[in-house]
């Protein structure tokens, strides 16, 4: 043999040589690198979780307080002014978030608890099991989901809690579909194989060897469910068939005050006011969407340039 | 068809920069390389994955790959300077003057439509002829090209053909033109090997027909021997060494060159031993409710000793595998192992059993959960199998790193951050550390580059010395073979054609296939191949 | 066939069990659950979908209207807005999925991204008023109430019925169009694509000869995919603008549980989102050439 080959050593074979660093060094390094949309999303987030979860403190007014008298304009005591009942639509706003957020937030979580296990479950089991709760999703996927939960909502009445229920029933038909997609990716990879040949328990494969493999596809989906899901309660409440007043909401607010826009002519301000609690929503959903996007770059390693 | 004197200057590329797009900026991956081309010469560029040959190819046309940019330096093909002619300019000498045969011609191919339009495609679209004419030149390439049933074959669609079958009408689509150059860009490492030969055959009397100049751009030495009269060796975007393949394969001059031929230089005296590990008898498989892919299979692995299962894709090999693991339980037949039967599905054995029996795959990226670390991966089956926790494993991960030529350092590191033969090695010592009689490798070395795949040979034959373990070679490659196994057993369509000590195996006479997958192993010569198709023609 | 007792909510909590009972019988409430449902679906196929509750009354007068009846007019209206949009908005979406897809990375690819990005985070009657806001209020050129009346001629129907339709496409294009880039530029990374640039066929012919023979089957998914928006459009936008069509119908059924209207309307929905699935299925199918062409 040679001179080279005989000093070739394993270990100084060039792999991919990267600077050790703690998880909490990356994160931050990552998130200095963040494009301005998403910075921009992460900052619109944050002020919104801060809102809904100090309301009550930032609310110049009581969440049903209608003392005032009706359609107010813009003025000192009332920023926003007031609605068609007298109530203050900074405060209303302000409440409007923490129970739009909060009720949505509830209803995605709620969807991804029930997809995720149901599509781990099918992903392992593969066989009868899989194809019923398959062959179930498809046919609650038929039909268009909004529709689906007119249905519901008509037999089983307007209240906040069949809401949640309905919605996170059929969102997460979407959730099943995706867990179920990429833990088959992951399944079929080797290692699972290995654990499987070395003797491993079920459990354990679908803690240690799977679910860290599938979190981060998972996590992106959970931002654009939770979008999804914001967005049709809004719009059911603009239907009025979703949150039922005095409970104050975004969609609901929009549908009550609708009427304001044909003012606008008069006075512009407050024909815009039906649209403040709309923007509330858009600002949410679109920076909800710039970090996800964001996120999805950085995990898929996949870009589509050229 | 040439009216320019051979000889002439045809492609001429000067200090070549090509930078590619990873990592959110932009590196370079081709670093200033010079490669001149004659008229009706073939040059071989050879390297291995990630040396920058298949981008430097595309460059000759003045294409720039996705997520690539020609960065400086000029290429001047028949006069004209590539380097910074608009697309456009550049489109007119594509499909005419300079062609271009991909590695995966069923990819390749578009599966809309029949061969013989895209085959034609080209020629009428720059207006070098007729319909007609083109679909009459194109049936005599397709017969030139040796394709069965010429006339009509070209009328069917691309998933209609089989793979060797397109990779010789993609060359035909590239002839179709009379280009000056084409570029193989490894057309025949899809294939099986004796497929490869009857390719190789056809692509080199087209281009030796029409006085064509090639550049073959491939990963295997023994391939562009045959194809080529002057190879360039490329490695991390660099020139290594350029020469005449005669005068390259007698006396390379740089030590890279001489890595690319390290597996061969392996050899190893075969033994074998009465005393068997495992006994595979009368075994016959099936997935699911399917035909059997497996007919009543019979072979033994000596203790200590290792037996190369040897076949072509589909063979049946890897099947064995699974049958042997537990993972495809058998219809028929039992597997004893240390003399006593193992039940045949996976979750009848035993932790014991399972222990003594650990696998090896063949893409160690898969094989290793991305996500855990070095010391993780190693630690788990000491944990599982024998209980270790704390310093005893850390000391035990530890030992068995250094077993495998690694160090500590590596204890927090993930799989990502690791190459090829780390990876693989680290795959190598999850198999040990559970202290296993028996291990299977299922094609361990075929994703690897040559000088890697002899580190790792070499390990597994020094672990087999120290530790006594046996092994199940799962290979297609006759170079591997003769590195390592003590026994072969011949593979095809799921039945044993031969079995027996490795130079029995290798020693004439030969049964009809293990006679023709031998000879179809690529050598070292350049005559090796002329040779053997006239050995071939008077039978 | 469902649960939520409608003689209940409808005649109030204090209302005698007798009443009730009495009011169930009218109804045919009183009848073994499979029975309606077979009763139901075989009125379905013959096309009727039953009586409507509201307007009922349990003591004597039937004012009420059978859902065929509410429906008829409605249904005509509202397949003339979704034809409408669909029109403008099918075309104009794969026109700017297909040239972004082509010029990706560039300005034009971007704006457009950030725009559609932005109109799918909307929620649909946000995009409504904004219009009525300009077009309506602000600059008085269309009218905020899309009140078509059967009797309107083709022109003032389509004057009435611009608002909505422009919500509608603009909702729908996003969503389309993102998908079509998808799918355009997956198909363009296949490598029979750069084989036939290397040939040297010009970026039209590449598109046309080689990209869209092999497109059709994922570009019907989408259309088929984002007409459910559309469906879902059509029920929001028709509350906003009150023009009378099956999604309002729809919501006011739900708001006053009037269970058979509801149901006629989920069936009209759900059939159409069905059967749009089916032919983009069977497109997908008949333009495969492994199926077109079999070994």
């Amino acid at each position: 043999m040679t001179k080279e080959t005989n000093t070739y050593s394993a270990s100084g074979e060039v792999g991919s040589i990267r600077q050790r660093r703690t998880r909490w060094e990356r994160s931050w390094l990552t998130l200095k690198k963040a494009p301005p949309t998403a910075i921009f999303g992460m900052i619109v987030i944050l002020i919104y979780a801060l809102v809904s979860i100090f309301a009550p403190l930032l609310a110049p007014f009581g969440e049903a307080d209608s003392q005032f008298s009706a359609y107010q304009g813009f003025n000192k005591t009332h920023l926003l002014g007031t609605d068609q009942i007298g109530r203050d639509i900074l405060t209303r706003l302000i409440y409007g978030a923490r129970n739009t957020i909060g009720i949505a937030l509830i209803t995605t979580i709620l969807s991804f608890v029930i997809g995720m296990s149901l599509g781990l479950i099918a992903a392992i089991n593969r066989s009868y099991l899989d194809q019923a709760l398959s062959r179930g999703v498809d046919v609650l996927m038929a039909i268009p989901s909004l529709i689906f939960a007119l249905m519901l909502l008509s037999i089983f009445g307007s209240s906040t809690l069949s809401l949640i229920c309905i919605m996170a029933v059929l969102d997460s038909t979407r959730v099943f579909r995706l867990t179920r997609a990429v833990s088959m990716n992951v399944v079929v990879m080797d290692y699972v194989e290995a654990a499987a040949l070395r003797g491993e328990k079920l459990a354990w494969i679908m803690r240690r060897e799977i679910l860290p493999n599938i979190w981060p596809p998972l996590v992106a989906e959970f931002g654009l469910r939770f979008c999804f899901v914001f967005l049709a309660i809004a719009a059911l409440s603009f239907l009025g068939v979703g949150i039922q007043p005095p409970t104050a909401d975004w969609g609901t607010m929009v549908r009550e005050m609708a009427a304001l826009i044909q003012f606008a002519k008069y006075d512009i301000l407050k024909g815009i006011t039906p649209l403040l609690p709309a923007a509330c929503i858009a600002l949410l959903t679109v920076s909800v969407n710039f970090v996800v996007d964001w996120f999805l770059h950085l995990t898929s390693g996949i870009r589509d340039e050229q | 068809m040439n009216n320019k004197q051979k000889g002439d200057i045809l492609l001429e590329m000067k200090d070549v920069v090509i930078d590619g797009f990873s990592d959110d900026r932009w590196h370079e991956i081709i670093k200033g390389i010079d490669l001149t081309i004659r008229r009706g010469e073939v040059i071989g560029l050879i390297g291995e994955s990630g040396a920058g040959k298949s981008t430097l190819g595309k460059a000759a046309m003045g294409f720039a790959q996705p997520g690539c940019r020609l960065t400086s330096g000029s290429i001047i093909f028949d006069s004209q300077e590539l380097m910074t002619q608009p697309e456009k300019q550049k489109r007119k000498l594509w499909g005419s003057k300079i062609a271009y045969v991909a590695q995966s011609a069923a990819a390749s191919f578009n599966p809309a439509h029949r061969l013989i339009d895209q085959t034609t495609e080209s020629g009428i679209r720059h207006g070098l002829m007729t319909k007609q004419d083109a679909q009459a030149d194109a049936i005599e390439l397709y017969r030139a090209m040796q394709l069965p049933e010429a006339d009509t074959i070209g009328f069917r669609y691309p998933h209609q053909v089989s793979g060797g079958q397109l990779q010789r009408a993609m060359t035909a689509m590239a002839m179709t033109s009379r280009p000056e150059l084409i570029i193989f860009d490894e057309p025949t490492t899809a294939l099986d090997v004796t497929t490869q030969v009857e390719v190789l055959a056809s692509m080199r009397d087209a281009v030796a027909k029409f006085n064509t100049a090639a550049i073959y751009i491939t990963h295997d030495l023994a391939v562009v021997a045959q194809m080529a009269d002057r190879i360039m060796v490329l490695r991390y975007g660099e020139t290594m060494e350029e020469a005449e393949t005669t005068k390259m394969l007698k006396n390379p001059s740089h030590e890279y060159t001489k890595s690319l031929w390290s597996v061969r230089s392996i050899e190893k005296k075969a033994t074998t031993s009465t005393d068997k590990i495992l006994e595979v008898n009368n075994v016959s498989a099936a997935y699911g409710k399917n035909l059997n892919v497996l007919h009543d299979i019979k072979i033994s692995v000596p203790r200590r000793k290792t037996v190369a299962l040897v076949g072509e894709s589909g063979s049946g090999k890897s099947t064995i595998a699974r049958v042997v693991t537990g993972l495809l339980p058998a219809n028929a037949g039992e597997v004893l192992f240390n003399g006593e039967p193992l039940p045949a599905a996976l979750s009848g054995r035993s932790t014991k059993q399972l222990q003594k029996i650990q696998m090896i795959y063949q893409m160690a990226d898969t094989a290793m959960n991305p996500r855990h670390t070095v010391g993780e991966i190693i630690g788990r089956p000491l944990e599982f199998y024998l209980g270790l926790k704390g310093e005893a494993k850390e000391t035990r991960i530890i030992e068995l790193l250094e077993m495998i030529e690694l160090d500590e350092s590596f204890f927090d590191r993930l799989p990502g951050e690791l190459s090829g033969g780390q990876k693989q090695r680290i795959c190598i010592a999850r198999a040990l550390a559970a202290e296993p009689e028996l291990i299977i490798c299922d094609e361990v070395t075929s994703a690897l580059d040559q000088i890697v795949q002899e580190g790792i040979l070499k390990l597994l034959l020094k672990l087999q010395n120290d530790l006594g373990v046996s092994y199940i070679f799962i290979t297609h490659d006759i170079a591997t073979v003769r590195a390592i196994s003590d026994e072969i057993v011949v593979m095809l369509e799921g039945k044993v054609i031969e079995q027996g000590m490795k130079d029995e195996i290798f020693s004439p006479p030969h049964p009809e296939y293990t006679e023709l997958l031998l000879s179809s192993v690529p050598e070292m010569d350049p005559n090796w191949l002329t040779e053997l198709l006239k050995k071939r023609a008077t039978g | 066939m469902l649960p939520g007792d409608f003689g209940q909510a409808i005649l109030g909590q204090r209302a005698l069990p007798e009443t009730v009972a009495a009011f169930r019988k009218e109804l045919g409430l009183d009848q073994p659950a499979y029975i309606r449902y077979l009763d139901w679906v075989g009125g379905i196929l013959t096309g009727d979908f039953g009586q409507s509750f509201s307007g009922r009354n349990s003591s004597g007068m039937d004012r009420s209207r059978t859902v065929m009846d509410l429906l008829d007019q409605r249904l005509k209206n509202t397949l003339f807005l979704a034809t409408m949009t669909a029109l403008v908005a099918v075309p104009l979406s794969l026109f700017l999925g297909i040239t972004a897809a082509l010029y990706r990375n560039s300005l034009y690819d971007r704006v457009i991204n950030a725009t559609t990005l932005t109109t799918i985070s909307t929620p649909e009657f946000f995009v409504a008023y904004i219009l009525i806001l300009f077009f309506s209020s602000l600059w008085g050129i269309f009218p905020s109430l899309a009140n078509v009346d059967p009797r309107d001629t083709f022109d003032e129907r389509l004057y009435k019925t611009i608002l909505p339709a422009l919500t509608l496409t603009l909702v729908i294009v996003a969503h389309m169009m993102r998908m079509t880039r998808a799918a355009i530029i997956n198909l363009l990374a296949s490598p029979y694509i750069e084989q036939a640039r290397l040939k040297g066929i010009s970026s039209a012919q590449v598109i046309l000869r080689h990209a869209l023979p092999n497109a059709w089957a994922p570009i019907a998914t989408v259309i088929a995919f984002n007409l459910a928006y559309l469906v879902v459009g059509v029920v929001v936008v028709e509350v906003v603008f009150v023009y009378p069509g099956v999604g309002q119908l729809m919501v006011d059924a739900v708001r006053t549980r009037d269970i058979p209207v509801v149901q006629a309307c989920a069936v009209i929905f759900a059939g159409t989102y069905i059967i749009l699935n089916l032919i983009a299925d069977i497109i997908g199918i008949i333009t495969n050439p492994r199926l077109l062409h079999p070994r």
